[in-house]
């Protein structure tokens, strides 16, 4: 199998569908003479044409209303936003619009829409720029959230993203985005809706998303030199979740922790755990841990930054500590 | 997704004169010309008489509860959606706001289908799902009303990029009112359709006011057609209450949309006679009494008729019978919808997402539509 970047996997996943669907297009801001703001959509201007590939003028909720109008009437765009953090400017036309407009309708208006960007903290940003939004967008029903945390993952969820008779959300990270890894080359679809146990263990299940996937490994790769061998759940959608791998997952090693980039309050973390709490109760033998961004914006200093973050020695602190080997 | 409806017959099969090939043609507006004026005139008279019973039949269900929520009338203002709808064919697009009664019957959608949405049942256009504020039906290409101001327009927008993409000569009509070209989506929609020179007419409906918010307490110029300037847009300034005059201008645009894909930018000046919705007084707080018995003197059905009167195109007589029959269409628009089932409780959960159609490798072309 081809080693491949995740900005790679993920311009071969456009490619590949644009090529197979003369209805999906992509626009956005930077997609096309300048080839995208992190090369996502680098040489699809040349391959497909600007009737395929438009650039747009910096109005997030301008086009992604278009995106939506476009979708109404059956074609199948693909939305870059250059971050989510711009997309709050368009979450009107995602969250009123999108989201709402098949069932406002009684069911006569799918709206079959990617919108797809990199979310999250880079380095050093600071507090307008470094920011994880999947919480805010899984809590709407009408929309689907994917995070793809590996190149193969990435490929084959936005693959089935385009796919999709319905909204999808992509969160890609700015971080992966030269990341590799093996990646299929041709048909690669990853359902969307389903988790994988990126690693196999038994003594806690350490449940994870996006870029918090290698944040988890690395933590899994340092327990196992103590003898700890941990599950390593990749949710990798975050609407639907797979509450089922959850469970499995927990009823296997009756121990828990979530590990998630973005804020403590209705994080991601917090709807596991009640999906725990609720399907496992009788098989836990420690509460339930949450790893995440220190509750702050995110500062700019290095030293600052760092501790703000979630991280494999924070990940690993909280995994000794439902074990009670922390004392 | 589509499904059938049980509805009575669309408003068109009942417009009397309709050359059926014409109806077909222009939204059930017979076609225009010194012969067939007069059938065009009653065509649109009873339209807008058909609204108006209409949604004097929606206050007073309002009254009784049997419609709920927001509910915001057209009247006063039925010229302006009348004459314009009235000059696109079936495969063009409609695309509203929350004031969105009179002008999903306009395009066609039946009072039945439309008084059960309001009235909530499974029946309605929407199933009982949407509400006052969203009509929506995908057999008449009616994109739905919208509740977030301005909001509809980015979408109107892309549904022209959809018809321009896919080489297309349909256009859509998008309309909204004058509150809202001072939000953000306004401009940047306005922005790309001059960029892109797609195949949308915006119309604004200056009603006068936004809520209680007057037109010259929101917006910096007065003449806000003007704004189209900025977007390199054609544009006119028409006076709504004349259905007429609306037809032309509007149809102008649309066959500027058709032929060079030019969005155009259309102020309809007209006045809403009811509050804004069901819950403020009608004058006396944010607009006088005296204002409005001004505006009430150049009702769009009144200017019509008495123009059809003088041209000998009508009687008395024929007036009270147009009118006796679309009261008739409204009681029978009532009584459906009265007697209509609720939409049964596993209509909650459905429609959430849509099935995902086949995801097999086949290639897929954008089929002009
Ligand atoms: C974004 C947004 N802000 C506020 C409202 C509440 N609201 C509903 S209608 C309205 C006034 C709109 O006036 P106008 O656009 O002139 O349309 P009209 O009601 O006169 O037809 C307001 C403020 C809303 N629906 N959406
Ligand atoms: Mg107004």
């Amino acid at each position: 199998m081809a080693v491949v970047t995740y900005r790679d996997a993920l311009n071969q996943a456009l490619r590949e569908e644009m090529e197979r669907d003369e209805r999906v297009f992509l626009m956005g801001e930077e997609v096309a003479v300048y080839q995208g703001a992190y090369k996502v959509s680098k040489g699809l201007l040349q391959e497909f044409g600007d009737r395929r590939v438009i650039d747009t003028p910096i109005t997030e909720l301008g086009f992604a209303g278009v995106g939506v109008g476009a979708a109404m009437v059956g074609l199948r765009p693909v939305v870059e936003f250059m971050t989510w953090n711009f997309a709050v400017l368009a979450l009107d036309q995602v969250v009123n619009s999108a989201a709402k407009m098949l069932y406002m309708s009684g069911g006569q208006f799918p709206i079959p829409i990617v919108f797809r960007g990199p979310s999250g903290a880079a380095l050093q940003l600071a507090a307008q720029h470094s920011q994880a939004w999947e919480s805010w967008l899984m809590h709407i029903p009408g929309l689907k959230v994917v995070t793809p945390g590996t190149p193969a993952d990435a490929k084959g969820l936005l693959k089935s993203a385009v796919r999709d008779g319905n909204p999808v959300l992509v969160l890609e990270g700015e971080m992966l985005y030269n990341t590799r890894g093996e990646v299929p080359e041709g048909e690669h679809v990853v359902p969307i809706g389903v988790a994988e146990l990126k690693r196999e263990g038994e003594h806690c299940s350490l449940i994870t998303n996006g870029k918090m996937v290698l944040v988890a490994l690395q933590a899994a790769d340092q327990l196992a030199k103590e003898g700890i061998r941990i599950d390593v759940v990749d949710l990798r959608t975050v609407r639907p979740m797979d509450v089922a791998a959850i469970t499995a997952s927990v009823r296997k090693t009756n121990r828990a922790v979530v590990l998630e980039e973005g804020w403590e309050v209705c994080g991601i973390g917090a709807q596991v755990v009640d999906y725990v709490q609720r399907e496992c109760f009788d098989d836990l033998d420690a509460p339930v841990l949450r790893v995440h961004q220190v509750d702050t914006p995110m500062p700019y200093a290095k030293n600052l930054e760092r501790a703000a973050k979630p991280d494999a020695a924070k990940t690993i602190a909280a995994i000794k500590r439902v074990l009670y080997l922390d004392s | 997704m589509t499904r059938t409806r049980s509805a009575g017959p669309a408003p068109q099969a009942l417009a009397p004169q309709a050359p059926p090939a014409a109806a077909a043609a222009t939204n059930g507006a017979p076609a225009g010309g010194p012969s067939g004026d007069r059938g065009l005139h009653r065509h649109l008279l009873r339209e807008m008489l058909l609204q108006r019973r209409f949604e004097e039949r929606c206050a007073e269900a309002y009254a009784l509860g049997k419609i709920g929520g927001f509910c915001h009338l057209y009247i006063g203002q039925e010229g302006t959606g009348t004459g314009a709808i009235s000059v696109l064919r079936d495969d063009d697009y409609v695309i509203t706001t929350y004031r969105d009664h009179a002008q999903a019957i306009a395009r066609g959608i039946p009072p039945r289908a439309v008084m059960a949405e309001l009235f909530g049942k499974a029946t309605g256009c929407s199933h009982g799902k949407g509400g006052s504020m969203h009509l929506f039906s995908r057999e008449r290409n009616f994109l739905g009303g919208h509740g977030i101001v301005a909001g509809n327009i980015p979408i109107a927008t892309g549904v022209a990029f959809a018809i321009k993409y896919r080489g297309g000569d349909q256009v859509c009509l998008c309309f909204f009112g004058e509150a809202a070209v001072n939000n953000g989506a306004f401009h940047e929609a306005l922005n790309m359709a001059g960029l892109w020179r797609l195949p949308v007419i915006y119309i604004i409906e200056n009603n006068r006011y936004g809520m209680g918010t007057a037109l010259e307490r929101a917006s910096a110029i007065n003449d806000i057609a003007e704004r189209a300037r900025a977007y390199n847009m054609p544009r006119s300034v028409v006076d709504g209450q004349d259905v007429l005059t609306v037809r032309a201008v509007v149809g102008e645009a649309v066959e500027r949309a058709r032929r060079e894909q030019l969005p155009t930018l259309i102020e309809a000046r007209t006045y809403r006679f009811m509050g804004h919705s069901m819950s403020d007084a009608v004058s006396g707080t944010y607009r006088s009494k005296a204002e409005l018995e001004e505006h009430l003197k150049r009702d769009p059905i009144a200017l019509l008729r008495a123009r059809m009167h003088e041209r000998g195109e009508i009687t008395d007589e024929e007036v009270a019978q147009l009118d006796a029959e679309v009261r008739a269409v409204c009681e029978d628009a009532w009584q459906f919808a009265d007697s209509s089932p609720e939409p049964t409780l596993d209509a909650l959960t459905s429609d959430v997402t849509a099935e995902t159609e086949s995801t097999a490798g086949a290639p897929i072309a954008a089929a002009r539509s």
